[in-house]
C-alpha cells in the first residue's frame, strides 16, 4: 500500500509538473473566461450610438423612433445635396427613401461611406418601415384603428412540465447540459486513458519496468499509475473550475458589474424593450428569440445540480477507470506507440458509438436505446450523463452505477492479467490470439 | 550454508517449457554463475527468485524459508532489459527506485549522496536521466540495485554496455559486495568474467540444469591430462619414440622447436614424463592444458543438444 502511494506521487508530480499541464491548465480558463466576457463586450460595443439621417420624400415614414443604438435625424432637403454634404455631415449613413410615382412607397436605400451597417439596422429599419406602412393601410383602407390591431395580435408559447414534480424544463437546456457533460466525460477518458497507455509504453521500452515490477506487484504499478492520473484529471478540472471563476471575478471587479451574465441577459431585455418604446404589440411579436433565452437562463436554475454534479464526478471517475485500464493492456502490449492502433478499436468504438447515438437519445431520452445503452457499463458514462438532466428513474441510475463498477472491476481484473505478461515481453507482434493465451495464464 | 535454494522449479508458458525440474543451490557469500545459452530459461528462473512470476512447481528457499514478499528487500536486481525514466532527474529517480524497494526518504538520501559521491556522479543529481551516457545510466541502474545493502544481489548481464574501465570499476565492486558479505547470483554470457569471478556455477540448457559445481572442482573434472611440451635438439618423431604410458596427441616443428600435446595414460605422473622425454632433448617449457569455460560451456551444451536431440528424434 505504501508504495502504490509512493508510484501515485511520481506519477501525479512527474505530469503536474509538466509544462504541458501548466499550459493546458492556463489556456483552458482562459479561453472559458473569454468566452463569457467577450459577448459582454460585444453587446458593449453595440451600444454606441449610431445617428442617420433620414431623407423621406414621402412624408410617411415620419416616426421611426430613434433607440439607444439609432438615433433617426430628418432633413429636408433634396437627395444630391444630401450625398454631397454627407461627409459633413458626421453620421454614419443616409437613408433616402424616394417617392415612386407608381409603386407603393416601399422601396429605401441606406447610403454610407466607410462602415458599411450592420445587419441589425437594415433589419431595424425594415421592421420598423413594415410596421408603420402596414398599420397605416389598415387603417386607411379597412378603418381598422391602431388599438383594434394591438388587440388582434397574440403570441403562442408552449412551456413542458414535468406532471409529478412540477419542474418546468426547456429541451433545448436540457439537451445542452446533457451534451456538454457527455462530450467532457467522452473527452476525458481519451484524454487521460491516452496518458496511461503511453505512461505505460515508457516504462515498458525505456525497460525500467522490469526495476520497478521486481520491487513491486506490476499491479500495484498498473493501480499507481491510474489513480495518479486520475488525480491529475480531477486537479485539472478543479483548477480549470477555480481559475476560471477567479478570472471572471477579477473582471467583474475591475469593470463593476456584479454579473455578466446578469447583465448580458438584462441587456437584450433592455434592447427589445428600447426598441419599440412605442409598440408594445411589436415588441411582443419581436421577442420571441430574447424570450427563449430568457426561459434558457431561468430553466437553468431547474434541474437538481447536486445529482448531476455528483453523478458527473462518479461517471467520470469510474468510465475513467474502466477505459485506463484497457489502455494500460494495450500500452503493455506493444513495443510502440505506432502498434496501439490494431487493439484500440474494441475501445473507441463504444466510446464513439455513445456518442453518435446521442441525437436518438435526445430525441427519446426513455427509449429502449437510451435505456440500453445507459446500462451498458462501457457505454453508460457517456449515455447516461446525456439522458440524466431528462429525469432517469432511480432504480436505472443505480442499476447503471451498480454494473458499471462491476465493469471496472471485471476490466481492471482482464487488464491485469494481460499487463502482467505483456510489460515483461519484448520485441514481439502481439496479435488478438497472444492475448487470449495471456488471459488464460 | 546454501543461502538460496531452488528446488524443482517447473514453469511452462503456453506452447513451451521454461524450466524443466530446474534445481540450484547457492552458497552464502560466493559468487555464483548462472549459464546457458539464450532462450534456455535463465532469465525466467531469475525472474522466479525476483518473485515477478511464480513457479508451477517447487519451491524457492532463501536462508531457509520459503520465499516470501518480505524478502524483497533483501534481494537486488540488476535486470538484463534495463533503463530508466528518461524525462525524469537522476536524483528524483533514485530516489523513487529506493523508496520502492523499502529504503525511508532519509536514508535513501544518505546512501545515494555516498554512493554517487563514489561514482563521481553527484554533478548530474539535477540533470535529466536523456543527457546522461549510457555507462552513466549504468552506474546508476546499478547504484540503485546495491543501495539497500541486500543479502542476495542478482546481475542479470551486468558488464553490457561498460567500456573496460567501467567494467572493471563495477567488477570491483562486486567482489567487494561478496567480501562484505553478499551473495551474488550473476547472469552472463561472457566466459571470461565468470573465471574471473565466479566460485560456483549452474548451466543451463534447453530448461534443464546440466551442470553445476564449484568453478575450481569443474575445471579439474574436465581435466584431459593432456600436456603442452616445447623440446629442442629431437629431430624424430616422438610418437614412435615414447612407450605406451604417454599419447602423442599433436606435435609440430617451429623454428627448431618440436611443440608436443602429450596425454599421460595409466595414472602417471608428469615427474615421470620429464624422465621420459629427458633422454630425447632439452625440455623448454611444459604446461598443463586447461580447459577454459568457454570450451566446458560449448563442449557441455553440445553434447546436451546432440543427446536432446537423439533422444527427440527417438521418441518421435
Amino acid at each position: 500500500m505504501k508504495k502504490t502511494l509512493i508510484i501515485i506521487k511520481r506519477e501525479y508530480l512527474s505530469r503536474v509538473k509538466k509544462r504541458s499541464f501548466i499550459v493546458m491548465t492556463i489556456l483552458g480558463p482562459l479561453l472559458m473566461a473569454a468566452l463569457m466576457i467577450v459577448p459582454y463586450y460585444i453587446t458593449k460595443l453595440d451600444k454606441e450610438q449610431k445617428i442617420i439621417n433620414v431623407l423621406d420624400e414621402t412624408g410617411i415614414y415620419n416616426k421611426l423612433g430613434s433607440n439607444e443604438t439609432i438615433k433617426f435625424n430628418y432633413i429636408y432637403t433634396d437627395i444630391e445635396t444630401a450625398i454631397a454634404n454627407f461627409d459633413q455631415s458626421n453620421t454614419s449613413a443616409l437613408l433616402y427613401i424616394p417617392k415612386p410615382s407608381l409603386t407603393e412607397p416601399t422601396n429605401a436605400i441606406l447610403y454610407f461611406a466607410d462602415k458599411q451597417p450592420g445587419n441589425t439596422v437594415t433589419s431595424y429599419i425594415q421592421d420598423k418601415m413594415k410596421y408603420i406602412y402596414e398599420n397605416k393601410k389598415l387603417m386607411e383602407l379597412y378603418g381598422i384603428d391602431k388599438k383594434q390591431i394591438d388587440e388582434a395580435k397574440v403570441r403562442i408559447t408552449i412551456n413542458s412540465e414535468n406532471i409529478k414534480t412540477g419542474e418546468k424544463n426547456l429541451p433545448l437546456a436540457t439537451t445542452l447540459i446533457g451534451i456538454f457533460a457527455g462530450f467532457l466525460i467522452y473527452f476525458s477518458i481519451f484524454m487521460y486513458g491516452n496518458q496511461v497507455m503511453r505512461g505505460v509504453i515508457e516504462e515498458k521500452t525505456s525497460r525500467i519496468v522490469e526495476i520497478i515490477v521486481s520491487s513491486v506487484k506490476p499491479f500495484q504499478l498498473l493501480l499507481g499509475k491510474i489513480v495518479g492520473i486520475a488525480l491529475v484529471g480531477l486537479t485539472q478540472f478543479l483548477l480549470w473550475i477555480v481559475l476560471t471563476l477567479s478570472i471572471v471575478t477579477v473582471f467583474q471587479m475591475t469593470i463593476g458589474h456584479k454579473n455578466i451574465v446578469k447583465t448580458e441577459q438584462t441587456q437584450i431585455t433592455k434592447q427589445s424593450n428600447t426598441l419599440f418604446p412605442e409598440n408594445p404589440d411589436m415588441k411582443k411579436g419581436q421577442d420571441s428569440d430574447n424570450e427563449m433565452i430568457q426561459s434558457l437562463l431561468n430553466s437553468i436554475g431547474n434541474y437538481n445540480y447536486t445529482l448531476i454534479i455528483a453523478s458527473f464526478f462518479f461517471f467520470f471517475l469510474f468510465g475513467y477507470l474502466l477505459y485506463a485500464a484497457l489502455f494500460a493492456a494495450i500500452g503493455s502490449a506493444v513495443d510502440n506507440e505506432a502498434d496501439t492502433q490494431q487493439f484500440m478499436l474494441p475501445i473507441t468504438i463504444p466510446l464513439i458509438l455513445a456518442f453518435i447515438l446521442a441525437q436518438p437519445i435526445i430525441e427519446n431520452p426513455q427509449g429502449p436505446i437510451a435505456f440500453w445503452f445507459s446500462i451498458i457499463p462501457l457505454t453508460s458514462p457517456i449515455v447516461m450523463m446525456i439522458r440524466l438532466p431528462f429525469g432517469v428513474p432511480v432504480y436505472e441510475l443505480i442499476l447503471s452505477m451498480g454494473l458499471l463498477v462491476f465493469g471496472f472491476i471485471f476490466c481492471t481484473w482482464l487488464a491485469a492479467k494481460i499487463y502482467r505478461t505483456g510489460i515483461l515481453m519484448y520485441g514481439k507482434k502481439i496479435s488478438y490470439r497472444e492475448l487470449w493465451k495471456w488471459l488464460r495464464y | 550454508m546454501d543461502l538460496l535454494v531452488a528446488n524443482n522449479i517447473t514453469k511452462r508458458f503456453a506452447n513451451h517449457v521454461a524450466l524443466n525440474g530446474v534445481s540450484v543451490s547457492v552458497p552464502e557469500q560466493s559468487i555464483f554463475g548462472l549459464l546457458g545459452p539464450n532462450g534456455a530459461g535463465k532469465t525466467t528462473l531469475i525472474r522466479i527468485i525476483n518473485m515477478i512470476s511464480m513457479p508451477d512447481e517447487g519451491e524457492i528457499l532463501l536462508h531457509g524459508e520459503k520465499l516470501h514478499k518480505n524478502h524483497i528487500e533483501s534481494i537486488g536486481y540488476l535486470p538484463e532489459e534495463r533503463g530508466l525514466y528518461k524525462k525524469m532527474k537522476v536524483g528524483e529517480q533514485a530516489l523513487y527506485l529506493a523508496q520502492l524497494r523499502g529504503l525511508s526518504y532519509g536514508d535513501a538520501m544518505k546512501k545515494l549522496k555516498y554512493w554517487f559521491d563514489k561514482f563521481e556522479l553527484l554533478g548530474w543529481w539535477n540533470r535529466k536521466v536523456e543527457e546522461l551516457s549510457k555507462g552513466m545510466q549504468q552506474k546508476i541502474q546499478f547504484i540503485v540495485t546495491v543501495l539497500h545493502d541486500p543479502k542476495l544481489l542478482i546481475f542479470d548481464e551486468p558488464f553490457s554496455g561498460f567500456d573496460p574501465i567501467n567494467a572493471s570499476l563495477i567488477k570491483d565492486e562486486i567482489l567487494r559486495l561478496r567480501d562484505n558479505g553478499a551473495t551474488i547470483i550473476f547472469s552472463t554470457h561472457n566466459m571470461a568474467s565468470v573465471e574471473e569471478l565466479c566460485d560456483h556455477i549452474a548451466l543451463i540448457n534447453k530448461s534443464k540444469k546440466i551442470l553445476e559445481g564449484r568453478v575450481s572442482e569443474i575445471k579439474s573434472s574436465y581435466k584431459s591430462d593432456i600436456y603442452k611440451v616445447e623440446i629442442t635438439g629431437f629431430n624424430k618423431q616422438l610418437k614412435d619414440t615414447l612407450n605406451h604410458d604417454f599419447e602423442v596427441v599433436e606435435e609440430t616443428y617451429k623454428n627448431e622447436v618440436l611443440e608436443a600435446q602429450i596425454k599421460i595414460l595409466n595414472k602417471k605422473s608428469t615427474n615421470e614424463l620429464i624422465m621420459a622425454l629427458m633422454p630425447y632433448g632439452n625440455i623448454h617449457a611444459m604446461q598443463e592444458i586447461v580447459p577454459t569455460m568457454n570450451d566446458i560451456f560449448i563442449a557441455k551444451v553440445n553434447s546436451d543438444t546432440l543427446h536432446y536431440n537423439t533422444n527427440s528424434s527417438l521418441t518421435e
